[in-house]
């Protein structure tokens, strides 16, 4: 973990690179939040790298890598699928970024300690499993249950694209990531519309899941485009509302990575990955295994058009159609 | 705030019936921006014109909707009306209230409920529509014709008569088609080969035709009037150019065990093969699949006997780029595979043939020298039975077509006639659901066939054909007599369905033109329009686009032609002005439009922005170039912060008639 800093230093020190984009610590030490440092004493005094690094930073590359000089950016593996993604893109310049990859084991979650019994946190040791410090004394827990949601289902351990590594490289490793999926698939519409108005109608539309998407990354979103004329429907009513979502997993469709920023930021806890999740399951099926990010040549299989692409009629064979 | 006139056309009745018009032009007229709204009888007719001429120029209107049939029928006329008034013809809407709401209604409330709403949408949308201006684009002076039978050959040669170049693209080593396959013509009787392979030779000689056989279309990019296509010319192993067609190489070939394709397998030729004597062009083709020095490089007979050395065992596919003004289809036809139908036993013994091999038979070229036997043991066959309709006119069943095929009543009547001709001593059966004949001289040929040459005609279907000690035990039911029949036969010929070539679907997905369900090219209007597909630029020759017989299929072919030869004469078309645009203050520069362009409209440039504070901000932004943009929307579906737009059908528009619609 310490190298990652130690990293960072160098990078700066030599001049390889005029800023890093990495992790500083919030308001308590388990909610580590994105942040660009300049200098080698802004990273001795705020950088960190920790369990709960699990924000992706790529986004942030978008405008970061516009600026004048190099900034180096740590990746973890579904980091790097989206590092890849905007890069076909042609989002991020790429020359101008210096990617470290660093292995991962699992990012933890502050709210998953929470939840698992852990109250006035004052810091975590890893290990087997984790020793949590608390103002009450040590606890310990099994680190699959403080498991961030989106590595419980990790898809890969590999870095797709990088100048550096810090650890091994990994390989992609078997995944039940679609199992959740399949349990919506087995309700019958009602229960799904159901299962759906309920979740989604705890959004609060603070746009957080929009703002940490890395596929959401246009100039300008629809939804604050005047001129798209989908602006002011969405506050017409509950439905229109819950429609944000709907659209906004369109408008990702293919290109998500499935990195599961979405989920890990909504405050209102709404498994917006599951609709993400739906389509690539879909599209796996449909138009054989695809993943975003996952490499530079391939084409979108809704960008792209081949002789025994599925005919529109296969949702009445697969039972999609409405009865 | 646009001055917008609606007009409701009552169509006669076919509006006006299911539609009560002065509901819809009342409750359009409380429309906002609507300042006059009426209905009228025929709105194509000259009067009808005329009320939408003076009503633009007596209300100074901005907008016209057009509440009637398909815009397929008559936008361009009610464009071309308003042009006259001096209204821009893109400020016309047309609200589909006859085949989207009156032909497929029965309620009179319902419908004119769904009228209403249509001219809503409608009015919503020519309140967003904008002038536009249409350019024009060069029209490339070369036609391309994809299928050589008797289809591809007469659009050919129609189209080099009017002295523009063709191509014709076909996919087996020599043009000709199925005709070549074909003994007598009905209902003359006059040889199949006879009268086509002079127009063949003509296609051979003609300056302005050129012929790419054994070879397929690769890709089709384009629009019409530049169409570019790549063509796959698959590798012979024999240079054309220098190959006299001596067939020395055909006759030393010492692999004698390849199924002989244009004898349908009824015999063997070698892997080196001219497929039949008037070939053309007349060359020799290596089969790959057996040549013994293509597939482990023993043997070379071929290349020692060849006294032109022509022989060329390396030779690769080669790839051609071409363009074209307008494209052909003629891909044809081919009888269905019988495999499936068991009771007719056509797995089970050799003797019960498809009338296509039958014509083999038949034929002096053919596998028996025209002398007709059993496949079998080569013996004469007394008792013939002919089953038609097998696999046309089926309902529902995953063997069959629905259609009627249409060409096999008068085959098989001519079948059943020769067989009576040739060898009067044989007993011949037709078993028919119904005898169609209307065509020119038809039925008198058929009442020929029963008439003078005793054949056999009863109404009744076969239902069962069981090989036994050399015979076939026929069962079948004679339904005028109401009786079941029972007849040893020697052959059993069965009238096998037609369907289109294999290569026509995906020929289809690279036209982009549409298909039905059974895989024949649709027209443009069933009627009007039939030998146009709705695709500008491409065109329908042929049984691709239905079954037919041969006399149909030459006048199908020459109107094919004439429309070609329309289209290859101007100079210039008028563009679609219906473009896209991007908005560059929108566009990411992600390549998903330019990905998704079918015709390569679309190009990214690094362009400079106004910053915040003074800057100057780098874009990649995408560009379009109006010239080639056909306006098919693919961009702007694919554009996921909605920076590409089409003109004419903004997702503006789009949305304020949904809007429209849904209020």
């Amino acid at each position: 973990m310490q190298r990652v800093k130690e990293k960072a230093i160098e990078l700066l020190r030599s001049g390889e690179v005029s800023r890093v984009l990495g992790w500083k610590t919030g308001e308590f030490f388990y909610d580590l939040t994105p942040a660009v440092f300049e200098s080698v004493e802004e990273v001795e005094k705020g950088f960190v790298f920790s369990l709960f690094s699990g924000a992706n930073l790529s986004k942030y590359l978008i405008a970061e890598s516009k600026k004048e000089g190099k900034i180096a950016v740590f990746l973890k593996p579904c980091d790097s699928f989206s590092f890849v993604q905007l890069q076909k893109e042609h989002r991020i310049k790429r020359e101008n970024i210096y990617a470290v990859g660093i292995q991962c084991d699992g990012m933890c979650d502050g709210e998953s300690l929470r939840s698992a019994g852990c109250e006035g946190m004052t810091g975590v040791e890893d290990g087997e499993s984790l020793t949590v410090h608390t103002l009450y004394g040590d606890q310990v827990i099994e680190k699959k249950e403080a498991l961030l949601g989106k590595c419980q289902t990790c898809k890969s351990k590999r870095i797709v694209d990088f100048d550096e590594l810090i650890g091994q490289q990994g390989e992609d490793v078997p995944s039940d990531r679609f199992a959740e999926v399949a349990k919506l698939e087995a309700m019958t519409p009602e229960e799904r519309f159901a299962f759906w108005r309920t979740e989604l109608s705890r959004c609060i539309r603070c746009n957080a899941c929009r703002n940490v998407c890395p596929a959401c990354s246009c100039e300008k979103c629809v939804f604050d485009n005047p001129v798209s004329g989908v602006q002011n429907k969405a506050v017409a009513d509950s439905f229109e509302e819950n429609m944000f979502h709907i659209i906004r997993a369109f408008h990702v469709t293919a290109r998500c990575t499935d990195c599961g920023e979405c989920s890990r930021v909504c405050p209102q806890n709404i498994p917006l990955h599951l609709l993400n999740r739906k389509f690539i399951k879909d599209i796996n099926e449909l138009y054989g295994d695809y993943q975003a990010g996952a490499d530079f040549d391939s084409r979108p299989p809704l960008m792209d058009f081949r002789m025994d692409d599925p005919e529109p009629s296969v949702i009445y064979t697969r039972g999609g159609a409405a009865k | 705030m646009q001055k917008i006139g609606v007009f409701v056309c009552w169509c006669g009745s076919n509006i006006a019936a299911t539609v009560d018009v002065e509901a819809v032009s009342q409750a359009l007229a409380q429309e906002p921006g609507v300042v006059f709204s009426t209905n009228y009888q025929y709105m194509c007719s000259q009067t009808g014109q005329d009320l939408i001429r003076d009503k633009i120029k007596e209300y100074g209107l901005t907008g016209v909707v057009v509440c009637s049939c398909s815009p397929r029928m008559h936008e361009n006329t009610f464009r071309k009306t308003c042009e006259k008034a001096g209204l821009n013809p893109y400020m016309v809407e047309i609200a589909n209230i006859r085949e989207q709401c009156s032909w497929i209604h029965k309620d009179k409330a319902e419908a004119t409920e769904k009228a209403i709403i249509l001219g809503r949408a409608a009015i919503a949308k020519v309140q967003l529509n904008a002038p536009l201006q249409a350019g024009t684009s060069p029209v490339k002076k070369r036609a391309l014709v994809i299928g050589g039978g008797i289809a591809g050959i007469q659009t050919a040669l129609d189209i080099a008569d009017a002295g523009f170049q063709v191509d014709i693209v076909e996919k087996k080593p020599t043009i000709g088609g199925k005709m070549t396959q074909i003994d007598k013509t009905f209902p003359t009787l006059d040889c199949a080969a006879c009268i086509l392979t002079p127009k063949m030779v003509d296609c051979a000689q003609n300056e302005n035709i050129h012929i790419y056989a054994y070879s397929e279309v690769e890709a089709v990019k384009g629009f019409v009037g530049n169409f570019k296509v790549t063509i796959r010319k698959k590798a012979r192993f024999v240079d054309t150019t220098k190959c006299t067609g001596c067939g020395l190489c055909t006759e030393k070939c010492p692999q004698k065990k390849v199924p002989n394709e244009f004898n349908l397998g009824l015999d063997n030729r070698r892997a080196i093969y001219i497929p039949f004597a008037q070939a053309v062009p007349k060359v020799a083709t290596i089969d790959p699949d057996y040549c013994n020095m293509l597939k482990n490089g023993k043997c070379g007979v071929c290349a020692k006997v060849c006294g032109a050395n022509a022989i060329d065992y390396k030779q690769q596919d080669e790839l051609i780029e071409e363009e074209y003004g307008a494209i052909v289809a003629a891909t044809g036809f081919n009888p269905i595979d019988l495999s499936k139908f068991n009771e007719f036993g056509y797995s089970q013994s050799p003797d019960v043939v498809s009338s296509l091999e039958f014509e083999r038979l038949m034929n002096a070229a053919g596998p028996t020298g025209g002398t007709l036997l059993r496949p079998s043991d080569g013996k004469h066959p007394h008792t013939i039975v002919f089953v038609q309709c097998v696999g046309s006119r089926c309902d529902g069943g995953e063997k069959g077509k629905p259609y009627c095929s249409k060409i096999c009543c008068m085959y098989t009547a001519k079948h059943a006639m020769l067989c009576r001709e040739k060898y009067p001593d044989t007993d011949v059966y037709v078993f028919y659901i119904d005898v169609r004949t209307p065509g020119k001289n038809f039925d008198e040929f058929y009442r020929r066939a029963v008439e003078e040459y005793g054949v056999h005609y009863i109404k009744g279907m076969v239902g069962k054909v069981v090989p036994e000690n050399g015979k076939l035990k026929v069962q079948a039911s004679d339904l005028l007599d109401n009786r079941q029949l029972h007849i040893d036969a020697d052959m059993v010929v069965l009238a096998a369905a037609i369907e289109p070539d294999k290569s026509a679907r995906p020929l289809a997905t690279m036209l982009t033109a549409s298909m039905d369900t059974n895989d024949f090219f649709t027209e443009a209007h069933p009627k009007l329009r039939p030998v146009e597909s709705p695709t500008a630029g491409i065109f329908l020759s042929g049984a691709c686009q239905g079954p037919k017989d041969i006399p149909e299929t030459v006048a199908q072919a020459g109107a094919a032609a004439s429309k070609v030869i329309g289209l290859l004469s101007k100079d210039h078309l008028l563009c679609n002005p219906c473009t896209a645009q991007p908005d560059e203050m929108m566009c990411n520069g992600c390549s998903s439009c330019e990905k998704v362009c079918p015709y390569g409209a679309i190009t990214y440039i690094d362009k400079e922005f106004r910053g915040p504070n003074r800057t100057t901000l780098l874009r990649r932004v995408a560009q379009v170039n109006p010239a080639v943009c056909q306006g098919c929307g693919a961009c702007t579906v694919a554009c996921m912060s909605g920076a590409m737009d089409l003109k004419g059908f903004s997702n503006r528009q789009i949305m304020a008639e949904v809007d429209a619609i849904c209020k």
